[in-house]
């Protein structure tokens, strides 16, 4: 088994930052963030892509970092929560309006909501078919499960986003 | 470290590809395509193969095009492309309809088109599509290139017509035909759920008349079903409410789904009946609304 292909060296960029890194082919992108660089804002939930908790962007499009390899993140960009905040730790408008809306209580899901949002708002800016309506919110945050809050104050907080995201740059 | 121990190669032709899966000839090897299944299957140490061949970095295996009334879509296309190609909608609305039932975007934003057909999951949108169209399905192997109909392609529970050292590269579907109207339905526990059932239909009208109804049906049985009783009891008619009863039940008469926690099978029979309906009943009004 241990041929060479085991483990391979990669080059991505994580939060602006790029890294040449050397990695275990089998290690999820999810544990990759997590463990080898710390970034513990990434959660893990359910580990096979139903929960959302660990969704991150790559390449500018929303992806589950629970469900691929790191070793096939790279030449890739990547972004997480931590990725988000300004230079002086502000936060993004995304994360302003979750707090305004009380859209979290224990936590958990809020950095997959976070992610998730983010994509609709950036979806939107570029022009692409993106969630209007409450229905249609609702409908698009499925991905995303929070044990908390019964919702409705995340759908609040993320029609909120995307009224204020379309015109703010991110 | 959730995946077992496996050897990684990312080739970057398809004849290197076909080679990784040809050499060792043990049969242990696992292409890597989207891997919304594949990994999750990885790590929950379900699937431990000895070798991945990603196919990620292969190029000219994500485009989509249309040419001579043929609609090719790459293996590597991802499902929000597919969803969001103004040539997928017009030439294929029916994959289009049913693609944003898989998953959720970002599932979509890194799931393939190929992948999902070659994993044949018998719930899933595409495979049902695919069998509902009679897609063929492109595959390169050592021994060349040949296509497979998808009538021959899924032969049992996320089993495939390919040999252990086929790459599916294309999937190739006759381009929608004026006079034409597509519906997908299903039914799941919750938005992105894999379908307790759920139908795909394509109607073409002469007039008023049905000159040629495909139905296929998902999550009933092994593989994607076609409902070939249901079809032959639309052509030649009206699509009122009489003939729809009669192909509903024509299409259920002989399914044996089986039992999960989430339905019985009677229950599922009845929702594929419920489905079928709904289906041709919608895809009838838009082959009128196309003229």
């Amino acid at each position: 088994m241990n041929n060479g292909n085991t483990t391979r060296e990669i080059t991505l960029t994580v939060n602006g930052r790029k890294r040449t890194v050397t990695i275990e082919v089998r290690r999820t992108l999810a544990d990759f963030l997590r463990e080898d660089l710390g970034l513990t804002a990434t959660h893990l939930g359910c580990e096979h892509g139903v929960c959302g908790a660990c969704t991150v962007i790559v390449d500018g499009a929303t992806e589950r970092s629970c469900t691929q390899l790191a070793v096939q993140a790279d030449g890739r960009e990547v972004t997480t929560v931590e990725g988000l905040n300004g230079p002086n730790g502000e936060l993004h408008p995304v994360q302003e309006a979750l707090r305004d809306h009380h859209s979290f209580q224990c936590g958990f899901c809020t950095p997959g909501f976070v992610m998730a949002i983010h994509g609709m708002v950036e979806e939107k800016k570029a022009g692409r078919p993106s969630p209007c309506s409450r229905a249609e919110i609702r409908e698009e945050l499925s991905g995303n499960i929070c044990r908390c809050t019964g919702y409705q104050s995340i759908i609040d907080g993320a029609e909120a986003a995307l009224a204020a995201g379309a015109g703010k740059e991110s | 470290m959730k995946p077992a121990a496996f050897e990684y190669l990312s080739p970057t032709s398809i004849e290197e590809a076909v080679q990784a899966l040809t050499d060792p000839d043990d049969g242990d090897t696992k292409v890597l395509a989207g891997g919304q299944s594949l990994v999750p299957l990885l790590s929950l140490r379900l699937a431990q193969p000895a070798r991945i061949v990603d196919i990620n970095r292969i190029p000219g295996l994500g485009e989509i095009t249309e040419s001579g009334g043929v609609l090719t879509i790459g293996t590597l296309v991802r499902q929000r492309s597919a969803e969001h190609s103004d040539v997928v909608r017009r030439a294929c609305p029916l994959m289009a309809e049913a693609l944003p039932h898989i998953g959720h975007t970002a599932i979509r934003n890194r799931g393939t088109v190929g992948g999902s057909i070659a994993h044949a999951d018998p719930a899933a949108e595409l495979p049902t599509v695919a069998a509902c169209l009679d897609a063929e399905l492109v595959a390169r192997g050592p021994r060349g290139e040949r296509v497979i109909p998808a009538a021959e392609f899924f032969t049992g529970f996320f089993t495939t017509a390919l040999a252990e050292d086929e790459i599916l590269t294309a999937v190739r579907i006759r381009s929608a035909a004026p006079g034409t109207g597509a519906a997908y339905e299903e039914v799941s526990r919750r938005h992105g759920d894999f379908a307790m059932a759920g139908v795909a239909a394509v109607v073409r009208l002469d007039g008023d008349v049905v000159a040629e109804a495909r139905i296929a049906i998902s999550g009933v049985d092994l593989v994607p079903v076609r409902a070939g009783k249901a079809e032959a009891a639309l052509v030649g008619r009206v699509v009122d409410e009489p003939t729809l009863v009669a192909a509903a039940e024509a299409g259920v008469a002989d399914l044996h789904p089986s039992a999960d926690l989430h339905g019985s099978a009677p229950y599922r029979k009845h929702l594929a009946g419920v489905l079928i309906r709904k289906a041709v009943r919608t895809a009838a009004q838009r082959a009128r609304e196309s003229r």
